[in-house]
Order: C-alpha cells, then sequence, then structure tokens
C-alpha cells in the first residue's frame, strides 16, 4: 500500500516537471524574445533609427531654426566638405598625424613593457601596477592634469627642462608642440594596452619555448618564432580598436586646447570639426555628412584590416582542437 | 646578472616616468596659492596645504557633482546587471528562431561609431525635450544598450558546461530561475569586470553630459565641473584646486580597480573575447 502511494507520488511528480518542460519548451522562443527584448528596443531607438536618420540628414540642408522636414539637397554637403572646407583637410591632416604616432608608439611600448613584464621578474605586480594606473586616471582628469603638467611656465615638465639646462617648450601654445602633447598624453594610457598584451603571453603554452630551448634556439629565436606569431590575434585586436577610437579622439583636444583647435588650429582634430559643425554652427546636415565621411572611412579600415589579417595574423590550429 | 640589472633598471626608469605626472599632481594639490605660482621645481609642498581639499568642497558644489554622477553611474550598474545579463544568457543557452541574425546585430553595433547617431540621438531627445535633464544619459543605460557587456556575457555563459543548465532545468528550474539561481552565481568574474566597465565609463563620460547637460549647471557631473574650474579659472593661480578636484576624481577609480584587478583579467580572458 506505502509503497503504491510512493510510486504515484513519484508519478505524479514526473508528469509535473513533463508538463513543465513542455511548456518551457512550446515558450522557449518567446522567453528568448522577452530577454532580448530591452536590448533590442535600445538598438532600434538608439543604433538602426539613428543611424538611417543621420545618413538623410547628411542629404539635407539642416540648420538652427529649421522646422518640420529639412529640405533635401542632394550631395551638395558632401561637395561642399571635399571643394570649399579648409577645415576638412586640416583636421582629417591632424587627426592622421596623431594616429599615425600614437597608434604604433603605444603598440610598442606597451608591447615591449609587457614582453618584460612577463619575465616573471621579482616584484612584477608592483610594476605592473605603475605602469597600469595612469590608465585607470579618468581621461578628464588625466588631461587636465597634462594641462597643468604641460603648463609653459608653472608646469613640471619645463621646470624640469629648465633643471637639466635644456629649453622650455609652449607645448600647447605653439602649433609645432600641440600634436606632440597630444601624442604624449596617449601615450601616459598605454597601460590598457599592456595588461592586454600581459594576458596574451600568458596563455602562450609553456612547451612551445621547452621544445624550442631543446632544439637550440635562442631567446631572439623564441621572440620571432613562438612569442610574436602567437602574439599577433591580440596585437591585431589592439591594432584595431586603437585605430578607432584614435580616429574618434575629442576630449583631450576639447578639454586641452578649446574648441577652436588652437593657434593656426593645429589641434583641430577630426570629431571637433564635427561638433563644432553642429553644437555651434547648428548646420546639423553638413555635421552629420562629416560624420558618414569618418564612418565611411573606420568602415573601409577595419574591412581591409580584417581582410589582411588573413596574411599575417596566426590562429594557429590549436584552436580547432580546442572547440 | 647584467641581464637582470638591465630588466630592473628599464623597468624602474619607465615606473618613474610614467608616475610622475601623477607625484606632480599629489604634490600640487597639496601646495598653497602662491606656491603654486612659483618658477622652479619643488616637488615637496612646504608649508603643507591639506586645507585645499577642504576648501574645495567650500569652493565648487562637489557633493551636488558627485550625486549627478552617481545617478549615471547606478543606472549604468543596473543595466549590466540586469537587462545585459538576461540578453547574454538568451544568446548563450536559449534556443530562440532567428538568434544567430540577432546576435550578427549585436556584433554590428559594437563597430558603430558614436559619431554617426551623436546628431539625430540630439535632435531627437531635443523635439521631445528631454535635453537639460538626465533622460538622454539614463534611458540608453537602463536598457542595457551596451553591446559589449551582453558579449562578454555570453562568451561566459558558453563557458559554463551543459550539464549544469541540463539538470536544473529536468529538475524543472524556469529559465528565468536557472539564470538567477545557477548562472548568476557562477558568474562573478564577468559580473565584477562589466560592473567596473560600468562604473568607469559612466564615471568618465564626457561628451554626452556636454552635451546634454552643459548648459544646466544643476545636474553636471564631475567632469564638466572638473572641465569647468580649469577652463574658466585660468589654469594658472588655481592649479592646486584643479589638481585637488583631479585627485577626487581619481580616488573612487583607484579603489574599484584595486578591488575589481583580480576579476577585470580572468573575467574577461575567460570570455575568450580576445581570442575572438
Amino acid at each position: 500500500m506505502q509503497a503504491s502511494l510512493k510510486s504515484k507520488h513519484v508519478q505524479h511528480d514526473a508528469t509535473r516537471k513533463l508538463r513543465l518542460q513542455e511548456w518551457w519548451f512550446r515558450n522557449r522562443a518567446l522567453i528568448g524574445f522577452a530577454f532580448i527584448f530591452p536590448w533590442f528596443a535600445g538598438f532600434i531607438i538608439f543604433d538602426a533609427l539613428p543611424f538611417i536618420y543621420n545618413l538623410y540628414l547628411s542629404f539635407t540642408d539642416y540648420q538652427i531654426g529649421t522646422r518640420g522636414i529639412p529640405p533635401w539637397i542632394g550631395f551638395e554637403n558632401y561637395i561642399d566638405i571635399f571643394t570649399d572646407d579648409k577645415l576638412f583637410g586640416k583636421s582629417m591632416y591632424n587627426t592622421v598625424y596623431y594616429l599615425g604616432f600614437s597608434v604604433p608608439l603605444r603598440l610598442v611600448f606597451a608591447f615591449l613593457i609587457a614582453l618584460i613584464l612577463n619575465l616573471r621578474v621579482r616584484g612584477m605586480e608592483l610594476y605592473r601596477t605603475l605602469f597600469y594606473v595612469p590608465s585607470v586616471v579618468p581621461l578628464v582628469a588625466a588631461t587636465v592634469i597634462f594641462a597643468g603638467f604641460l603648463n609653459t611656465r608653472y608646469g613640471f615638465l619645463n621646470q624640469f627642462l629648465v633643471l637639466i639646462g635644456a629649453t622650455p617648450v609652449r607645448w600647447l601654445s605653439s602649433p609645432d608642440a600641440i600634436k606632440p602633447s597630444l601624442i604624449l598624453l596617449s601615450l601616459w594610457g598605454f597601460g590598457g594596452q599592456m595588461i592586454i598584451f600581459l594576458a596574451g603571453l600568458q596563455s602562450i603554452p609553456e612547451d612551445l619555448y621547452e621544445a624550442a630551448a631543446i632544439d637550440g634556439g635562442t631567446g631572439w629565436h623564441r621572440l620571432v618564432y613562438i612569442t610574436v606569431p602567437l602574439m599577433t590575434p591580440t596585437i591585431f585586436f589592439n591594432l584595431l580598436l586603437g585605430l578607432i577610437g584614435g580616429f574618434q579622439i575629442f576630449e583631450q583636444v576639447f578639454i586641452l586646447i578649446g574648441t577652436n583647435g588652437g593657434p593656426l588650429q593645429a589641434g583641430l582634430v577630426y570629431m571637433l570639426h564635427v561638433y563644432n559643425k553642429a553644437f555651434r554652427d547648428f548646420e546639423f546636415g553638413y555635421s552629420a555628412a562629416l560624420s558618414v565621411i569618418l564612418f565611411l572611412i573606420i568602415f573601409v579600415l577595419t574591412i581591409m584590416l580584417v581582410y589582411t589579417s588573413n596574411r599575417w595574423v596566426f590562429y594557429g590550429d590549436a584552436q580547432d582542437d580546442e572547440t | 646578472m647584467v641581464r637582470y640589472i638591465m630588466i630592473y633598471t628599464i623597468l624602474s626608469l619607465g615606473a618613474i616616468v610614467m608616475m610622475v605626472p601623477l607625484l606632480w599632481t599629489v604634490s600640487t594639490s597639496l601646495k598653497t596659492r602662491d606656491k603654486i605660482t612659483i618658477r622652479r621645481l619643488e616637488l615637496i609642498p612646504d608649508p603643507v596645504a591639506f586645507e585645499n581639499y577642504p576648501y574645495l568642497f567650500e569652493a565648487r558644489p562637489i557633493l551636488q557633482y558627485t550625486r549627478n554622477t552617481m545617478v549615471i553611474v547606478v543606472a549604468s550598474l543596473f543595466g549590466a546587471w540586469v537587462p545585459c545579463t538576461l540578453a547574454g544568457y538568451a544568446f548563450a543557452r536559449i534556443p530562440f528562431p532567428g538568434r544567430n541574425i540577432f546576435f550578427g546585430i549585436l556584433l554590428a553595433t559594437m563597430m558603430l561609431p558614436y559619431v554617426v547617431r551623436l546628431i539625430p540621438l540630439f535632435l531627437f531627445f531635443d523635439e521631445i525635450g528631454w535635453t537639460r535633464t538626465f533622460g538622454p544619459l539614463i534611458l540608453p543605460r537602463v536598457l542595457g544598450h551596451n553591446a559589449f557587456y551582453i558579449f562578454l556575457y555570453r562568451q561566459f555563459f558558453r563557458g559554463i558546461p551543459e550539464d549544469i543548465y541540463d539538470s536544473a532545468r529536468i529538475d524543472g528550474c524556469s529559465e528565468f530561475g536557472v539564470w538567477w539561481r545557477i548562472f548568476m552565481p557562477m558568474s562573478r568574474p564577468v559580473l565584477a569586470a562589466v560592473s567596473i566597465f560600468a562604473f568607469s565609463f559612466a564615471w568618465n563620460d564626457f561628451l554626452n553630459p556636454l552635451i546634454y547637460l552643459g548648459s544646466n549647471k544643476e545636474l553636471w557631473t564631475l567632469a564638466l565641473g572638473l572641465n569647468a574650474l580649469q577652463g574658466f579659472e585660468g589654469e594658472d593661480n588655481s592649479l592646486n584646486l584643479i589638481m585637488v578636484f583631479s585627485m577626487l576624481m581619481i580616488i573612487p577609480m583607484l579603489i574599484v580597480f584595486y578591488f575589481g584587478q583580480k576579476h577585470l583579467i580572468t573575467g574577461v580572458t575567460a570570455s575568450g573575447s580576445l581570442k575572438g
């Protein structure tokens, strides 16, 4: 009697579970959609619609006081940008100049320091922290600190230069020094990339190095034939993110030099031009066209990098084993 | 031996160069007003002006700035903890129709630079009367509008063994139950990593507060307040206060990273985001 009761109970329990599972199976599409709904709503409101509307705006003459639907003017904004806008070329030159130095220098510093830190020297944690801390400093604070640090009369750098008998530099007020100052500021934050490199280096299997040592490989061989090839995915990742971020440099310049871009507009970067056109001159259509051009440049560059990466980025056979 | 001397020399020199701007910041923040305009290098402040710190709280509405910044931080953390984890979970474990397409869209938005959405979003928020309010800064964050966080969660959740998931399901646990009872507790590293990102991005945000709150001083964040202090007061005779303000922005970040650094690396690497 007792036994049959128990089995009944178990049976009941099992059918309940079965029903629950069925319910779940029938509704899991619904549940899945419900879980991604907030993100998807955000995607429509904050990504898709603005992106499309921005494209549309770039073909219109949207100025301050424009009411209702802005008038369509075709490619006029784009034609103006390429034929009439001196600041377009200037700001693009400044941005590429900045990128051309800051991105490779940051990669090289971050990689070299990560290599040294990976030698498992004593006190490595302390050094890692010291190199990384500047990257934790909020960008606004870092920029404001550099504004003081590079101050012509009262800043540390010039006072130090005087102390060792060098000539002080007008870092932020001479056209020649503005871009180097920005590059200096960007180098100060190489710690983020360094940490990513360090994590990559530590995931290289030890036995590869041991095998190389048995075959009589020197330190240089290990670096060139093992470390660098295995690190190419990480290098690629940092390079891509560095370029995408670098093209959009804004805050540092806005705070250090102001919206005009400093003397001779030597610090006028592309995003500053976009910002000025929209929020100073209220030429939203024109500014939208500028932003579309920047988007296309970043897009094409990303595609090109990803495409050529097949030739130099080593994705290895190890990955196939893992999955 | 020579090798070790070389290594330590390079590391020490590099570390000093990296730390000098911060040491100079601390030192300047403790100098009196007449000491900051001396044109000679003086690293140790004499006298030490600790009173600069309380003075800044009198001179500037620091507490108000902090409260405003925290509004954005809290919205950001909520979005990172609830909607983002749910979405990450759905992408990792619930096989709903069209999942791969939605995931493709998610990845594509990670590549979409903010600049192509900046102007329409501003015009939109202006149209509905939300400029000069927290609305434009809060709404996207509360909805968990961050593809990067969702991606990190998804990668991490996929690494949790399927068996655990199946056994919970067989025991009649609902999707919500699995997410809450199993995935959340097992996901501490990735939760910590994303929380650090969410905190620091909200704490550091400058462009958005500038555009939406720039003309409403009541709602200024710390970043806007710091920028104004350095922009309007003339950088020469209030350098010490500027550095006090900078320190106030740096210290909370240092604390967050100090407690989270361990998780940051494991969380991100376990998500496998670096290997693609």
